[in-house]
């Protein structure tokens, strides 16, 4: 396939997720001349094959994450499994992801303001709100207004929730003796036909792949994008950002296709949307005489206050069927203790609808068969629960993606290096979850009990901070529009703007954080 | 516990292969489900690749000989289902030589060994040959040692077909088992539906 440049593109977007592809689609849509480059593949054809990659071991992980392109450092106290934590392709991590969606909350913006904690955003919630609502239409989120910890809403959600499953009617027996509150949360998936897309038809397999079409992919926009005239390169890495003389505007991007080729895009505008980790490696690689601590940094926040989300869980047995791993999402969550103030830090908690093993791919890793292997899965499938939750983390300097110089990847350019660390008052935070949920399994006799606390602690995937938005040049990278403070014509898209993450799974926030993006980039093509 | 064509035909169909009913024809003898039409030119079992992407019959048997072993007791039908499951599943290029291969060395192990084809050994003697090949605690490589592709094209692509089927999930109380698209409302039950009042094919009930 012919993967030279475009002539004359307004618009060259760097990442082909959730932040670049919706961004594409809006302006592909209001007539600019888009070009999207994306260094993965596109994966055509048949999610059947991811299905048994998934499934069945011995074939690998179903999106080819972890070769020498995807090589990283982590070097702080707490390892970041970052290859697990992404995909590259058409689509970005949505092909990986769980399509949970859900708003920030109010005070998310607001935290210093309120607490004194984090870093205040350059825009509220009632600005982001109508961006939500459309950022909600263009995934399909199925969800119902039965939240009351939910932030004000106009509209109802585009689809109906899912109802919610066996395994919460057994929770909601606890969860109604202790006066904790359930409902149900967003989903980005199906309950009804949406968008050309199949409803849920109960693969079980969401993360990390949706053989149905069900769940939202960013897939959808990317192709949107390219039947209103983007143009879409995959396998195009791009490897810098070359500036004018100036150092005012980014002129191109410069990218290495697969047989070694190296390109320049050109344009007039350019959209970073590489995800929270490559738009700071793509930023740093980008040093010129001009910028010597590379592009966008005259703040040095640029890799500054990595945040992710923290699991904190907890579950065990009961003596009585509780059906899970029919689907691979959940149907409730309860928000109750999100906005709390000690310890300040947001937490949600999840009913988990996939908790312990799946029968057949315990079969598939057992050491016997036949009869004896009946028993075994008798014995492990039926009666698990378990409770998930995301804890918030807030933005400290000390936890940063940075550049490791001794490593390259296999394009001879240095990998990104993570270094992070969770701190105290996140490990009280998580302490507090699993109080909350020793309190509901307490209650409904689980036994059995495992429990992943601060000990056991690990991140949600979700990469943000790393390019702070505020309104001040000398402290964040981007202003209220995503727009780089140092330069006109860079944009960027992604958590990586969120100057502080809440508790919520991000894409959602990303999304209409992009939308946004894009009626401000539109304006000024003219 | 009685597993069907229409079980495997279900697992098939969730892993993308689909129209396999039609060829199938070309050596099932007819079903109360396929005699609707064309008997006489349909019915007839045919020998060794009388469709292209037929696999051999001596590999078909041996699978379904491990098909026996491999499965509780309790599964009945199992020739029949796992005849459908491995033509549908050999139409898969990138799999066909490999499990023919890999069915091909465990006969001819069988035959070195006990000095008969696999399918024709009493079943214990079956389970034994296999364990003695060490494929029972062998890791699943679709490319590696014998033992290792034994357990990923032979055991491991039974256990798949049985587990991942609404029949062979319901032995062990998951009738909408992952990897079957068994539509979104089972997880809202609080028991196994009955299945012979319940459609369990692919088409989803959500
Ligand atoms: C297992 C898992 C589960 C998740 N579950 C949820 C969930 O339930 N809810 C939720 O809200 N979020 C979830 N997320 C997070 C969600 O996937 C991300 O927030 C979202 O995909 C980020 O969108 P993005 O477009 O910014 O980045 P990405 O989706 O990561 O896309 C970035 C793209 O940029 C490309 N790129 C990177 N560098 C370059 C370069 N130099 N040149 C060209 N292209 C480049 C990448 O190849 C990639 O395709 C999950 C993530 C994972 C991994
Ligand atoms: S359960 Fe998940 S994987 Fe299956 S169809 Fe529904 S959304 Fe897709």
């Amino acid at each position: 396939m012919d993967r030279s440049s475009v002539a004359d593109a307004d618009v060259c977007i760097v990442g082909a997720g959730p932040a670049g592809g919706l961004v594409a689609h809006r302006l592909a849509e209001s007539g600019a001349t888009v070009v999207v480059l994306e260094a993965g593949p596109r994966f055509d054809g048949d999610r059947r094959e991811q299905l048994e990659q998934h499934v069945r071991p011995g074939l690998g992980g179903p999106w080819e994450m972890g070769g020498p392109r995807d090589a990283f450092s982590s070097t702080g106290e707490s390892f970041y499994p970052l290859n697990a934590a992404r995909v590259k392709g058409v689509g970005g991590s949505t092909l990986h992801w769980q399509g949970m969606v859900m708003r920030l909350h109010e005070r998310d913006f607001e935290l210093d303001a309120r607490h004194g904690v984090g870093a205040d955003w350059p825009i509220g919630y009632d600005d982001l709100r109508p961006y939500y609502a459309a950022a909600e239409r263009e995934f399909g989120v199925a969800g119902a207004a039965d939240n009351p910890y939910a932030p004000p809403r106009d509209e109802p959600y585009p689809l109906p929730a899912f109802r919610p499953s066996h395994s919460d009617s057994i929770f909601a027996e606890a969860c109604e003796r202790l006066g904790i509150d359930m409902h149900s949360v967003g989903n980005a998936r199906n309950s009804e036909p949406y968008d050309d897309r199949s409803p849920c038809v109960g693969y079980g397999t969401c993360k990390p792949v949706c053989p149905s079409g069900a769940k939202y992919t960013a897939e959808s926009h990317v192709e949107k994008a390219e039947a209103a005239g983007a143009r879409v390169i995959d396998r195009a890495r791009v490897r810098r950002l070359e500036h004018d003389e100036a150092g005012e505007r980014v002129v191109a991007a410069a990218y290495t296709t697969p047989d070694g080729e190296t390109h320049r895009q050109e344009a007039t505008q350019f959209v970073l949307a590489c995800g929270g980790v490559e738009n700071v490696r793509l930023l740093l690689l980008s040093d010129s005489d001009r910028y010597p601590d590379g592009l966008a940094n005259s703040s040095g926040a640029v890799g500054r206050y990595f945040m992710d989300h923290l699991f904190a869980g907890m579950g065990g047995r009961l003596d009585r069927p509780t059906r899970q791993n029919h689907v691979g999402f959940n149907t409730s969550e309860c928000h109750q203790f999100y906005d709390d103030a000690d310890p300040v830090n947001g937490l949600k908690l999840e009913f988990l609808n996939y908790a312990g093993p799946s029968p057949v791919i315990d079969a598939l890793h057992a050491d016997t068969w036949g009869d004896d292997l009946l028993d075994q899965l008798d014995e492990s499938y039926g009666t698990h629960v378990s409770m998930g939750a995301l804890v918030e983390q807030l933005p400290r300097e000390d936890n940063y993606v940075g550049l490791d110089r001794e490593t390259t990847d296999d394009l001879g350019d240095p990998v990104p290096e993570i270094h992070w660390s969770v701190d105290e008052q996140t490990e009280a935070a998580l302490s507090r979850a699993n109080e909350i949920q020793a309190r509901v399994l307490d209650d409904l006799g689980v036994e059995d009990r495992w429990t992943v606390g601060p000990d056991e602690t690990g991140p949600a995937y979700h990469h943000m901070g790393t390019t702070r938005m505020g309104d001040d040049p000398e402290s964040s990278v981007v202003d209220a529009e995503c727009r780089a403070h140092d330069l006109d014509n860079l944009w960027i898209s992604g958590s990586s703007v969120f100057p502080t993450g809440g508790a919520m799974n991000p894409t959602l926030t990303i999304a209409a954080l992009s939308l946004r993006l894009a009626e401000s980039l539109r304006a000024t093509l003219g | 516990m009685r597993l069907t064509r229409r079980d495997a035909l279900a697992v098939l169909a969730g892993l993308g292969v689909t129209g396999g009913a039609v060829s199938l024809t070309q050596f099932d003898p007819p079903t109360a489900e396929s005699t609707g039409e064309g008997r006489g030119s349909d019915g007839e079992r045919g020998g060794d690749g009388d469709a292209d992407d037929t696999p051999p019959t001596a590999v078909r048997e041996t699978m379904v000989a491990a098909g026996e072993v491999v499965y509780p007791s309790a599964a009945e039908g199992v020739s029949e289902f796992v005849e459908t499951y491995v033509v549908g599943r050999t139409r898969d290029d990138s799999r066909r030589a490999a499990m023919v291969d890999a069915a091909t060395e465990l006969d001819d192990v069988a035959r070195d060994w006990e000095g008969a084809a696999f399918a024709d050994l009493p079943a214990d003697d079956r389970d034994r040959l296999l364990r003695e090949l060490g494929v029972d605690a062998a890791d699943p490589v679709p490319d590696g040692t014998l033992s290792e592709r034994l357990r990923f094209h032979v055991v491991n692509e039974l256990l798949y077909a049985f587990y991942a089927s609404p029949t062979g999930g319901r032995l062990v109380g998951i009738e909408n088992p992952i990897g079957h698209p068994g539509g979104a409302e089972s997880y809202r039950r609080a028991t196994m539906d009955d299945p012979e009042t319940t459609d369990s094919g692919g088409e989803g009930d959500g």
